[in-house]
This record gives structure tokens, sequence and C-alpha cells, in this order.
């Protein structure tokens, strides 16, 4: 299986579908009968609602229906999947998060009221005619006001802006640790709140059979089974059998595809009461407004250093914003996700870190590409580069000198997670010969000579992936398991369909997992096929997020397919009339070393459907088998990105002049998947880290509210990029597998700013926030001239 | 109050009654069921939605269904020939020029106009052209050189 | 997008009396900033008139040194004119930097001097080549057709035909784009044509303007030395989250520098 197995960049089947323009995503299906909702959006930060009248909205042309929270008393709030809890034990603040605004509205587009019309125009007219009275309230945006004493509260009965004050390790080692150090590096930093924008906007249609009481959800998502478990059980309360969600085709998630939103309630709840399909479609600028951010956090941290350059323990202070209310995941991202990675590649031997979880009046905030991980690393590499500045010493050396070594693992760091294998220096090596580290001065002195400031920068990250060991997470908090599972389908003519919870929204599962499955069975390629995306389908899965699909989704298969061989050998030997442990399977045949005895796994499955030749009495005819596989430890991917930039001092802004990322990923199944993968998330970091900035102003309007003001990153901002792997094997699963899919985005921002602040030391700026724009830029370059 | 819009879409003749406010997007993939064509924005800038239009790249959410009266439209669906993908579609397949599919036919067909105007695009003229086309799963890295090959498969027919 | 007539006249009469009969028709020329405004309900018309249909305002055509563009002349067909070409070069450089491809192939000259955004690209050229705009009525010099934010000379129911360029000795056209619109936050057209040179500054304040004191500079000489000292006041300029008043200030000069650099090949 060498051009389609393990390790070779086999071309993506789902392709095909996709290049001809017939994939079928969500928005792409119509229902009979349908009728299009319409939500209307509170355009007030924060207001109480007095009163709503309808009348003339349920007179409007075409309108079905017009629904506020009173018609939906009985459905349940939008609930959140992970508690924490604070340093002194008390559970986190979980203000009630409706479906519609019960009283009043926390985020400028808050929902208010649905309209049901039979086209969307009509119900978009129809909501124009609600008149909602509103009593407007001071809004909290900037999270260091919301922390304030008497600052408004966002929720009256929270009392206070603060969701948890968590603590995660040994603050008295640390603080003894700094007060004896050589050198303590100080930065304040704000890790800029973006927004996600998957180019496929959300969309969501919900329907309903009255004869059988059957629900269905068609949404796009990144884990049907999450939406399915939490909406029937915690807010509709629909038992599972009888509701379907379905994700088809999902056109990018980047996180903001995983939380359970509540639009997907609207259309399955309001589907029920008007007994026809409701289809509602994000335009952009709702989707600005309605999809989960992600990042913003605002930071203090400090490195205690000896003589020598050695940590000696970091110390960080984080505010992290919650927006107005907690999204499914939101309080997991800037804790567990987060404060467990600050050890990076580094033997810092003491570490403490403590975040407020705020509430202000914005958009709920959420995990996004790398989702706390980025944010762990940005600051982590910066202070580490500031340090190195400090000391005077070159940033590769600094970082080589306080790397893990390969012969200290399992490495137990200071803040709970054990990394079990990694070789940092072979990666920071590959990327600094790769990136031409050495060449640096001379190519600085051209662009010198052209009137440019030129920089360099290493971003040397960490990642846990691989989410997560369900013991593990459950005891941190998480309401949920996060195994996954699969089931392996072997037809009776030998072909092969996978049933797995994982799902693909751009990641070409439908390509790498078959190359899996044909390694594993010796199988052509074209037999197989993978299903995804539809509960009615597959085994009760966690889905995709966290880079998780190989090595957790991944592992689920390859452990159905241990138990596929292990049946077939029983066939086998019946059939060869031979003992089971004298067969092996190999290269698609059960044979009998040592003699010329073998039967193709087709004709085992064969046998297995047909079983008139076959040991009924021992066992059951058919050949499918279902794992649930829960991973006995994150995955740890690590790698070193080297950015060079140049800075036109006149405009600010910044080219990036050369991009080059070695990542450690364990063992690749699809190299060209996996690159691609690199790409994009580099373009992501490199998008937070030069262009992209959700911005509100004080009253808590969103500014940066469509694309002629959010910027994302386009195909001329960028350059094509040199990637490259290094290889330590993931020792606890059986493919050796660490996942990839958010390094990019991780790894990049703080290798960009690195550079920018290289480059910009000539004139005297020392600190720079995300997105370094060129104004930004050139503000700071004007500022450090005058000071 | 009702407009008639006739047009050849990928060949065929079509013909309707539309509100006038059609956009040319929605008389595509709600009247002509061709979802292939995409919707990723509201200010005319992702260019999912990007279709020919007399033999020229537009963006067909800026665009009234009534506008296109009397034209040539091609969409993506029209240019794979008895199920043969276009040269242009199968270097985005050999290349890796997509990941989750919903820019991919604004792109190619945004991909096929610079080629109808620049045969030999380099890099950096690539990536200025797809000025409205925006990716958030590539990096544009794999699409840039999805186009270049595309184009150099074009020059060989 | 609110309910709304379409028509489609063939000629400027009719455009004309159905612009007349109507309570609050819009003309729709390529649609780029008209059609997103009435998507997102910004604006309404009761008849959309679209001037696609009328022969006599499109085609560019060039004689005796003046080069005269029909209003539905999209910027693609500008850019990619020979005699634009030939004649003015920053023009249909100018046009080859509008937008994106796809709003090349729809965006019309007439449309967007008719709507004057302040970060347009065309008002630069007009006003810095002293162009003179063609309407079915009379013909304003760009000095006076401009009149501020969104606002022109245009009387109701006047339709630009066309715009008239002298072709000058030199020029160029240099902007520093919005990083995410990609309109101009600042762009500066530089000419020297028989009246001097013109630098004209769009994207910075209000509406397109001259700036005085750089034109004066380069009267004298015309090098970017000539005006690298010179820093335009940053009172009234326009702000906003992508740039400060000041940093538009400073980028005309930048920008002016760059451009007299390019005029000067």
């Amino acid at each position: 299986m060498g051009d389609t197995g393990i390790g070779a960049s086999v071309r993506r089947k789902e392709d095909l579908r996709f290049v001809q323009g017939a994939g079928k995503y969500t928005d792409d299906m119509n229902l009979a009968g349908q009728v299009h909702a319409y939500i209307l959006r509170s355009p007030h930060a924060h207001a109480a609602v007095r009163s709503i009248d309808t009348s003339a909205a349920r007179a409007g042309e075409g309108v079905v229906a017009v629904f506020t929270s009173e018609d939906m008393a009985e459905v349940g709030g939008i609930p959140c999947g992970w508690q924490v809890h604070s340093k002194d034990g008390s559970a986190m603040a979980e203000p009630k998060h409706p479906v519609l605004a019960e009283g009043k509205v926390r985020h400028v587009g808050d929902p208010v009221a649905v309209v049901l019309a039979e086209s969307r125009t009509q119900a978009r007219d129809a909501a124009e005619s609600i008149i909602v009275d509103y009593d407007v309230l001071d809004a909290v945006v900037d999270m260091q006001v919301a922390v304030t004493d008497g600052a408004t509260s966002v929720h009256d009965d929270v009392g206070t802006n603060i969701c948890y004050d968590w603590g995660l390790g040994d603050k008295e080692a640390v603080d003894e640790a700094f007060s004896n150090a050589h050198h303590v590096s100080t930065l304040d930093l704000v890790n800029n709140r973006l927004i996600p924008n998957a180019i496929e906007p959300r969309c969501a249609i919900g329907d309903y059979d009255h004869a059988t009481g059957q629900f269905t959800l068609h949404t796009t998502s990144q884990n049907p089974h999450v939406i399915r478990l939490l909406m029937g059980a915690f807010v509709l309360g629909l038992p599972e059998h009888k509701l379907r969600v379905h994700a088809p085709d999902v056109g990018g998630g980047f996180g903001s595809k995983i939380f359970h939103y509540a639009e997907e309630i609207i259309v399955t709840w309001a589907a029920g009461q008007v007994n026809r399909p409701v289809k509602w479609t994000a335009d952009r600028s709702e989707s600005f407004q309605s999809d989960a951010h992600g990042r913003d956090h605002v930071t203090t941290v400090e490195l205690a250093l000896d003589e020598n350059g050695k940590f000696l323990a970091l110390r960080e202070s984080t505010l992290a914003n919650m927006g107005a209310y907690l999204s499914t995941f939101a309080p997991c991202v800037p804790t567990y996700l987060h404060g467990t990675l600050l050890a990076g590649q580094y033997s810092t031997p003491v570490i403490y870190c403590e975040v407020k979880a705020v509430f202000t009046n914005t958009v709920p905030v959420d995990a996004y590409r790398g989702a706390g991980r980025p944010e762990a690393t940005y600051l982590l590499e910066r202070i580490v580069q500031v340090a190195a500045d400090d000391m005077g010493m070159d940033a590769a050396e600094i970082r080589r000198r306080n790397f893990i070594q390969p012969d200290e693992f399992p490495y137990q760091t200071p803040v709970a997670l054990i990394y079990d294998t990694g070789n940092y220096e072979a990666s920071l090596d590959k990327a600094l010969e790769a990136a031409d580290y050495a060449g640096f001065d001379s190519r600085k002195a051209a662009s010198q000579l052209a009137g440019k400031l030129r920089g360099i920068g290493i971003a040397s990250y960490i990642e846990a992936c691989g989410i997560a060991p369900s013991n593990v997470v459950g005891s941190l908090g998480a309401r949920a398991g996060l195994y996954e599972a699969a089931t392996v389908r072997v037809n009776p003519t030998g072909s092969v369909s996978v049933m797995t919870g994982s799902h693909s929204h751009g990641q070409g599962h439908e390509t790498t997992f078959a190359q899996v499955v044909s390694e594993k069975l010796g199988i052509d390629f074209d037999s197989i096929d993978i299903v995804h995306g539809d509960t009615d389908k597959i085994p009760f899965g966690m889905g995709t997020y966290g880079s998780r699909s190989i090595a957790v989704g991944g592992t689920a298969i390859v452990n159905a397919i241990d138990k596929i061989v292990a049946k077939g050998k029983k066939i086998a030997a019946h059939l060869l009339e031979t003992s089971e442990a004298d067969i092996e399977f190999e290269n698609g045949q059960f044979v009998v070393p040592g003699t010329d005895k073998s039967k193709a796994f087709g004709e085992i499955a064969l046998a297995a459907y047909v079983p008139h030749q076959y040991p009924l009495e021992e066992l059951e005819p058919g050949l499918e088998e279902t794992a649930f596989y829960d991973p006995k430890n994150f995955t740890f991917p690590a790698g070193t990105y080297v950015c060079e930039v140049e800075v036109d001092p006149d405009t600010g802004t910044v080219d990036i002049a050369s991009f080059h990322a070695t990542d450690d990923f364990g063992v690749v199944i699809n190299p060209m998947i996996v690159e691609g993968q690199v790409h994009g998330g580099l373009v992501q970091g490199i998008g937070q880290a030069l262009l992209e900035g959700c911005s509100y102003d004080d009253a808590g309007q969103l500014l940066s509210g469509s694309y002629m003001d959010y910027t994302m990153p386009r195909a001329a901002d960028v350059p094509s990029f040199t990637v490259d792997t290094t290889v330590t094997e993931c020792s606890h699963n059986p493919l050796g597998v660490k996942g990839c899919g958010e390094a990019g985005a991780i790894g990049s921002p703080p290798a960009v700013i690195n550079a920018i602040l290289n480059a910009l030391s000539e004139v005297g700026v020392t600190n720079l926030d995300m997105p370094a724009t060129p104004h930004r830029v050139w503000q700071a370059i004007r500022d450090a001239q005058a000071s | 109050m009702s407009v008639t819009v006739s047009m050849i879409v990928n060949g065929n003749s079509v013909s309707a009654e539309v509100d006038p406010r059609t956009l040319l997007v929605d008389f595509l993939r709600v009247d002509q069921r061709l979802t292939g064509t995409h919707v990723g924005c509201d200010t005319s800038q992702c260019g999912a939605c990007v279709v020919h239009v007399n033999g020229k790249s537009v963006k067909s959410c800026t665009m009234l269904a009534a506008q296109a009266d009397g034209a040539e439209v091609t969409t993506i669906e029209g240019l794979a020939i008895d199920g043969e993908l276009h040269p242009m579609q199968e270097a985005f397949r050999q290349n890796h020029g997509l990941q989750c599919g919903f820019c991919t036919p604004g792109m190619i067909m945004s991909a096929l106009d610079l080629v109808n105007v620049n045969s030999n695009p380099s890099e950096q003229e690539v990536r200025e052209w797809l000025e409205g086309n925006l990716c958030r799963c590539t990096g544009y890295h794999n699409i840039v050189k999805s186009i270049q090959a595309g184009a150099e498969a074009m020059r060989e027919v | 997008m609110y309910a709304f007539d379409y028509k489609r006249p063939s000629n400027l009469d009719e455009a004309a009396e159905m612009l007349r009969n109507s309570d609050d028709a819009h003309l729709l020329a390529g649609g780029h900033t008209l059609l997103p405004t009435l998507k997102q309900r910004l604006a309404s018309a009761s008849d959309l008139v679209d001037l696609a249909g009328i022969d006599e305002l499109k085609g560019i055509s060039s004689a005796d040194g003046v080069v005269t563009i029909g209003a539905m002349t999209t910027h693609a067909e500008v850019a990619a004119s020979s005699e634009v070409q030939n004649a003015i070069p920053a023009l249909a450089d100018l046009a080859g930097g509008i937008g994106d491809p796809q709003v090349r192939n729809k965006g019309t000259i007439g449309g967007s001097i008719s709507n004057n955004d302040p970060a347009a690209d065309y008002p630069a050229a007009l006003v810095g080549l002293n162009a003179t705009v063609n309407t079915t009525s009379r013909s304003i010099s760009a000095d006076n057709f401009f009149t501020g934010m969104f606002e022109t000379a245009l009387d109701d129911g006047e339709i630009v035909s066309s715009v008239s360029f002298q072709a000058p000795s030199s020029a160029a056209y240099c902007k520093f784009p919005n990083p995410a619109s990609r309109y101009a936050i600042v762009g500066v057209f530089v000419a020297q044509g028989s009246d001097g040179v013109r630098v004209a500054v769009t994207g910075a304040g209000g509406s397109v303007f001259r700036a005085s004191e750089m034109e004066a500079a380069l009267n004298q000489v015309f090098s970017a030395t000539s005006v690298a000292d010179i820093q335009v006041s940053d009172e009234g300029l326009n702000e906003d989250i992508h740039a400060s008043a000041e940093y538009r200030a400073h980028l005309i000069t930048v920008m002016t520098k760059r451009a007299v650099d390019k005029a000067n090949g």
C-alpha cells in the first residue's frame, strides 16, 4: 500500500466533489415546505428590554410565526460544557444564557426575537416592524474596567464581572525563586481578540416529523453528537433517539463551529411549533455578532533567570474575556488549555499562573484554532525573547540552554502535564538551518541599503493535543468525555465503510483515515469510504477540535480494525483448518506462515456474510466492529518557527520576507495534507500578528463588524512558506501520531512579533502589541523617537 | 412586480420570472439549483460567489439576475466536460489547493479569468489577482501553486 | 433589499425620463457600492435604472491629446485600454488598482465619481489631471465636481456621460490602502500638466482635495526632495480604527514623494 498507505501524499478523495462545486453544505439544502427564520438582534451592548411589540410583524406578508423568549419558556438556557473552580474552591459563576433575551440584552447581536416567513426577505421585512422598547444601560467593554469595584455588572445575579479567579502552580516556590533571581524580565501584553471567520457562514435547518416525533437538525457543526447531547438533554428535553443532528460538508470551523448556538435551538424548536422545516443562514455581518470570538487576554508575565540565562521561574497573571455569556467550552480555554502549557519546551522548575475570567458586554469568547495554547505560547516566547535581549543572549542560544533534553522524557512539568516524547533541539537546529539564521546579518545589511529595517524572530512552541483523557478532563471540570468512536463495517464483497465520530471540515479525513485503513487492512484505498457527520449513521463520537482527529479518532479506527483482524483470523483458521494462533495477517492476506495456505481479506468478508462454511457455534456471522478509544495522555506536537520581516519605517508596513516552520507531529500519515494544515495555521497566526483585530468602542458597538474593517489575510499579505518536520513518535497511541491542525496558528504570532521587535530595536522600540498594523508600527517608531 | 430574465447558464438557455431584487447568486443557487457558487460575505469581498458573465469574472452576490439578462453565465458546474475535470480543477486537486472547499469554486473561476488575461502569471501576479478571494484554510500557499500549475496545463492544451 | 422596480433604458433620453417619472429612482452603473448598500438596507430605491444598455455611455476615444472615457466604461477596460496606457499611463495604473479584479470588471468610472466615496481612487485622478466631467446637460471641471463627502455638483436627474482627460507630461498615483477594505487610506495623484503641477489627495479627508503646499514646491522643482519636509496639517483629516489623522497627514507626504519618484520614472 506504498502509494496510498501511511506516509503517502495521496490526493484527496473529497476534492473531486469540491472542485466541481458538488460539495453539499448545509445552506445548499432546501427542504420541501421550509420557512425562513430571521433573527432580530440587539443593536445595544447592554439594555433592559421593557417590552417587545410583535403585532405588526405577525401581520406581515408571508409571516408564519413570531417568537420571543416568552414563547420559549419551556426551553432551557444554553449550557456550558466545562466548570472551572476558583483558587478558593468555589465554582465559577454560571449565569443563564437564554436562547432569546430574557429581560435584558448583553451584547450587540444578542438574539431578541425570531420571525418565520415564507421567504427570507419577508422574514426580515417583518422583523423590522417589531418594536422593542430598550432602556439602554452603561456597557462594560474593557476587562480592566470590568474588574474594578463599582463597575456595571453584565449579570445582576453574579454581582461582579468575575466568572472565576483561577490559579495553577506553586506560588510560594515561584515567589521565592523570583526573590533570589539574578535577573527578572517583565512584559505586559495583549493577546488580541479575533473573529474566526470560517468562509462558510453558519447555517441551521430544523425539521420535525409529527408522525414519528422525530426532530432533525442540519447544522454547520464540528461535532454533531455534542450538539445532540447538549440540545437534546439540556435545552429542549428531547430524547436522543428522537433527535438526529446532521453536519454535512462544513466550510471551515477553526473552533467556531464546535459550540452549541442559539440558532440551532431556535430552528429545531420552531420546526416543532410550526410543523414545517425552518432554515436560518447567517449573513456575514451577523456572523461577526454571533459566532464566538477568540483569544482576548490581557497579561503580565515575568521570567526569573540565573546568571547563565537558565530559567528559574515563570509567573503570569491574566484577564481573560468571556464576553457576555459562557460559550460551550469558554471556561477551559484560558485555564486548562493555557496555564498547563506554560512550561513550553523548557525545564523551568517552577511556574505560577493566575487567570481571572471576566464578563463583558461583548460577543461570547471561546476556542479558536489553538485555544489557550496560542496565548500561552505567545506570552512565553515573547518573554523568553525579552529575557534574551535583557541578558544580551542570542535568541536561539537562550532557548537551547533551557530545552528539556531528549533523555528527560517522559517529563513532568510543574504545570500538570507529562510530555511523552520530543526532541526540541533537533527542530530548532533544522529550522535555523532552513532559515539560514547564520546569514541574517548580510540580509539585514542589504535591507538597510534599501532604507528598510530587517528583523528575525524565533518561536519554539509546544501544544497539548489529542484531547483528551476523559478522567483527567473530568477531574478538571469537563462535563463530557473526550474519547472517540469508530465503527469499521466490512461489506460482504470486501469494501469497507468506516463510521467515525471525528468530523472533517477541511482536514481531509476521508483521505487520511482511508490511508490508515488501506495500510492496516491491505486493501485498495478506493474501496474504503469514510462516513462522518450524521448521528443516525455514526457511533457516539465527540467530534473534531484540539488537533484530536488522527490521534484519538484515528486510534479508534485502528482499534476497530484490530478487532476485525482478530475475528478474521478466527474465520480464516476455520476455513484453513488450522488453529487461530497459526494465522498471521499481512498485506490483505490471512496466511499460515511456512505454508502456501492463505485466504484473501475479501474471501474472509464473504465467508462472514455467507456463513456456509463457518464456525457458527463459536462465532457470530458478519464483520463489523466498533471501538471507543479514550486516550491515555495528551499528545505534544512541538517545533520551532523562524520568521524574517522587513519594515518600511516611512509607513510602518511589515513585509514577511520569509517564514520557516519545523514541526514534530510524530508519524505523518499524509505529508501533503499536513503541510496544508501548517500553511493554513501559519496564515491565521500571521493574520493575528499583523492584520486581525476585533475592535469595540466604549459603548460596546463592534467597529470591526465586516470585512470592510476586519482585516482578513489575503494572498498578497503573505509569502509562500518553507515547512518541514522532525519526528519523535507519540508513545501512547498505536499510530505514533501527535496531530497537526493548530500548530501553525500557535507558533507563528510570537515568531512574527519577535521578528518585528528585532527589526525595530534599532529605532528604540521595545514592545508592540498585535496586530502590528502599519499605523501601530509607525506610531511605535514615532513614540520611541520622541522619547 | 417581477421581471423576466433569460440567460445561458453553462450552455443551457434558462428563463424565469423573478423579483427584481433577486441577486444573480440566488438565481443560480435557488432557481437553477447550482449550489456550487457560494455566499461567504455581504460586502462583496470574499469571492466565494465568483462566476463568469460573458467571459469575465464577477461577484454574483453583487449583481442582480436582471443585470445578467441576455448574458452567458458560467459557473463551477460548467467546467468539467463529461466528467473530466478542467485542467484548473485538476491542478487544485493535484496541488492540495483546497481544504474545506467552500471558497474553491470562486477561486477556480477567478483563476480562470486571470489565465484569460495572463497565461503565465508569476507568483506575485497570482497573489495580487486573488485580492477579491478569501480563503481561511489553505494560507493561499497551495492555491497559488495550483493556479500556476493550472495555467501551465492550460498553455499546453 | 427593499423592493424596487428594475428598468433598463436603451438611451439617455429614456433614462432621463425614467428618472423624472419616478419617486426615488437610483441609477445603477456597476452597482458595486449601490447593491451592497441596498442589500444591507442602508438605502432604498423605488426604481433602479440600469445604464448598462446605453451604448453612448461606453467606450474610450482619444484625439488631440484628450482621452475621453464613457461613464459606463469599467475599471478593467480603462486599465487595459491602449489609448489610456499610451496617453496617461498613470490613469490606467490607477484603474488597475481599484478594488479587485471582479470589482474592476463591473465598477465604472461614472458610477465611482458620481458616488464620490471619500476613499475612492478616481476622484484623485480627475482632480490631479484637471479633468472635465461631461453630463447630460453640461461640462463640469473636476475641481468643481466633487463638492463633499458622497456629494457632487450633479443636479437631480443629471447623468454623467463621460470624462475627458488632457494628457499630462508626467503623472503617477500612489495609494496606501486600508488593510481591510483596500480603499485608500491615503491616495495621491501627482501630475505635471499645462497649468503646472497638481497634487490631488483622496482617502485622507471628507472628499478629494489638492495639496497646494506640495504643488507650490513641486512647481519649483519636480522632485521628491521638494516635498520631503512638507508636513500637511492633520486638521480635519479622517480618523478611524485603521489610521489617525496624524498618520494620514504623514502618509500624504510619503505617498506624494513616492508618486513624484514614480512620475519621474
